[in-house]
C-alpha cells in the first residue's frame, strides 16, 4: 500500500473515528427517570421469589438477630437500643429510606451502620461493632428492614450537597487499572451483561443484602470495595469518607425506588 | 442459638400434599478452606436434617460440604392426622437445633 493510499484510507475512515471516539469520550448521561428501576427488576425470577417469600429470604435470619439485639441491654449504660427508641416498628420506619444523613458534630454524613456505631459509643457506653461482623449487620438489617417498601427519601437537607457532588464525581471518575468509572457500567451499559450477570443500574435499595455469591449478608461499602477490586482499583477502607459520599450520591441517584432491604442479590 | 424458618401449613384436609419449607443460619463451611493465617479451617456443615411427623419418620436428608450457608430445604409429604411436625438438623459439632410445629387434619 503506497502511502496516498493508505492517506486516503484514513481520511476515508475519518468521520467513523471521529464519531467513535465522540461517543467514547462523552461524560456519562445520567439514566433517564422513566428508565429508572430497582436493580430488583433485573434479577432472575427465581431470586426475586426467594427475596419476596420472608420465609426463605435468607436475610430474615438476619433481621431476626437483630430484632434480638435491639432489646439487648448493653454498654456500662447497660441500656438497650428499644429503652430509648421503643418499638422499632414505628420509630425506625423509613429511617434507612433517609440514610447517609449529616451529622453535625462532625460536620458531614454519616451511613446507618456509623450512626448505629456512634449510638453505642455515646448513648449505651458500648464498644462499637467491628464493620461487617454479624452483629452490625444484623442491627443494620433489622433498622433497615422497617422502611420496606419507602420510597428512597429526596434529601432536603442542603448541607449535603457538596458531598452528594463529591460522591458523584468519584462515581464519574475512571479509576484502577481498567480505567473505568462506576457511571460507564451502571449508567451507560446497565442491563447489558458482564461476563454471565446481569448489569444493574447500582441503585442501593436493599442494603444489607444477601448476596448469593457470598453467602451472607453484606453491607453497600462491602459491595463498593467489591467493585472497585473488580476494576483494579485500590477499595477505600472500611468507614472511609469517600465511601460514605459514594453512597450518598447513590441513594439521591435511587430517590425514589421503593427500599426492599434485606435484599437478595445474585 | 441459631436461626430457623419453617413454614409447615396450620390446616390441612386428610389425603392433602402439603408442602414444609424450612430455612436455619449456619456457616456450612466446607473444611477446604483455609484461614488467613493459613490454617486449616475444619469443616463444620450441618450433616443431618430429620423431619417427623407425630414420630413417624416423613423426611430425612444428608447434607454435603457443596451445600450453601444457611441452607433452604423444602419438601412434600401427605398430611394424615393431626399432631405434630418435628423438624431436627444437626452438625459436625454435635449441636442440634428443634423446630416444631402443630398440624390440624380436618
Amino acid at each position: 500500500m503506497t502511502v496516498a493510499a493508505m492517506g486516503r484510507l484514513s481520511w476515508a475512515g475519518m468521520p467513523c473515528l471521529l464519531v467513535g471516539l465522540v461517543a467514547v469520550v462523552a461524560r456519562a448521561a445520567d439514566i433517564a427517570p422513566t428508565d429508572k428501576r430497582s436493580d430488583y427488576a433485573l434479577m432472575s425470577r427465581e431470586t426475586q421469589a426467594m427475596q419476596d417469600d420472608d420465609l426463605a429470604n435468607p436475610g430474615m435470619l438476619f433481621v431476626l438477630d437483630g430484632e434480638a439485639l435491639w432489646s439487648r441491654k448493653d454498654g456500662a449504660e447497660a441500656r438497650s437500643c428499644a429503652d430509648c427508641h421503643g418499638d422499632a416498628a414505628a420509630s425506625m420506619k423509613g429511617v434507612a429510606a433517609r440514610y447517609p444523613a449529616y451529622e453535625a458534630t462532625l460536620a458531614r454524613p454519616i451511613d446507618l451502620e456509623q450512626r448505629i456505631n456512634s449510638c453505642r459509643a455515646t448513648h449505651q457506653r458500648a464498644t462499637p461493632f467491628a464493620w461487617e461482623s454479624k452483629e452490625l449487620l444484623a442491627l443494620t438489617a433489622f433498622v433497615a428492614r422497617q422502611s420496606s417498601g419507602i420510597a428512597i427519601a429526596e434529601t432536603a437537607d442542603e448541607r449535603l450537597q457538596p458531598f452528594i457532588a463529591a460522591g458523584r464525581e468519584i462515581f464519574e471518575r475512571r479509576q484502577g487499572q481498567l480505567d473505568l468509572s462506576c457511571s460507564q457500567c451502571h449508567d451507560d451499559n446497565w442491563g447489558r451483561k458482564l461476563a454471565g450477570a446481569v448489569i444493574p443500574q447500582g441503585h442501593p435499595t436493599g442494603y444489607p443484602v444477601y448476596r448469593l455469591e457470598w453467602q451472607t449478608l453484606g453491607s453497600l461499602q462491602r459491595r463498593l470495595r467489591n467493585c472497585m477490586f473488580g476494576m483494579r482499583a485500590e477499595p477505600y477502607a472500611y468507614g472511609a469518607p469517600e465511601h460514605v459520599e459514594l453512597e450518598l450520591y447513590l441513594m439521591w441517584r435511587a430517590r425514589g425506588l421503593a427500599a426492599d432491604a434485606p435484599a437478595v442479590r445474585p | 442459638m441459631a436461626q430457623a424458618l419453617i413454614n409447615v401449613p396450620a390446616k390441612a384436609r386428610r389425603g392433602d400434599v402439603i408442602e414444609i419449607k424450612t430455612l436455619i443460619s449456619h456457616v456450612m463451611e466446607t473444611g477446604y478452606r483455609r484461614s488467613e493465617s493459613g490454617e486449616p479451617i475444619p469443616r463444620d456443615i450441618i450433616n443431618t436434617f430429620v423431619c417427623t411427623y407425630n414420630d413417624e419418620v416423613v423426611f430425612r436428608a444428608e447434607l454435603f460440604p457443596a451445600i450453601a450457608a444457611n441452607p433452604f430445604i423444602s419438601f412434600f409429604t401427605v398430611a394424615t392426622e393431626s399432631g405434630v411436625i418435628t423438624l431436627s438438623w444437626t452438625d459436625d459439632k454435635g449441636a442440634t437445633e428443634v423446630r416444631t410445629a402443630k398440624i390440624t387434619v380436618e
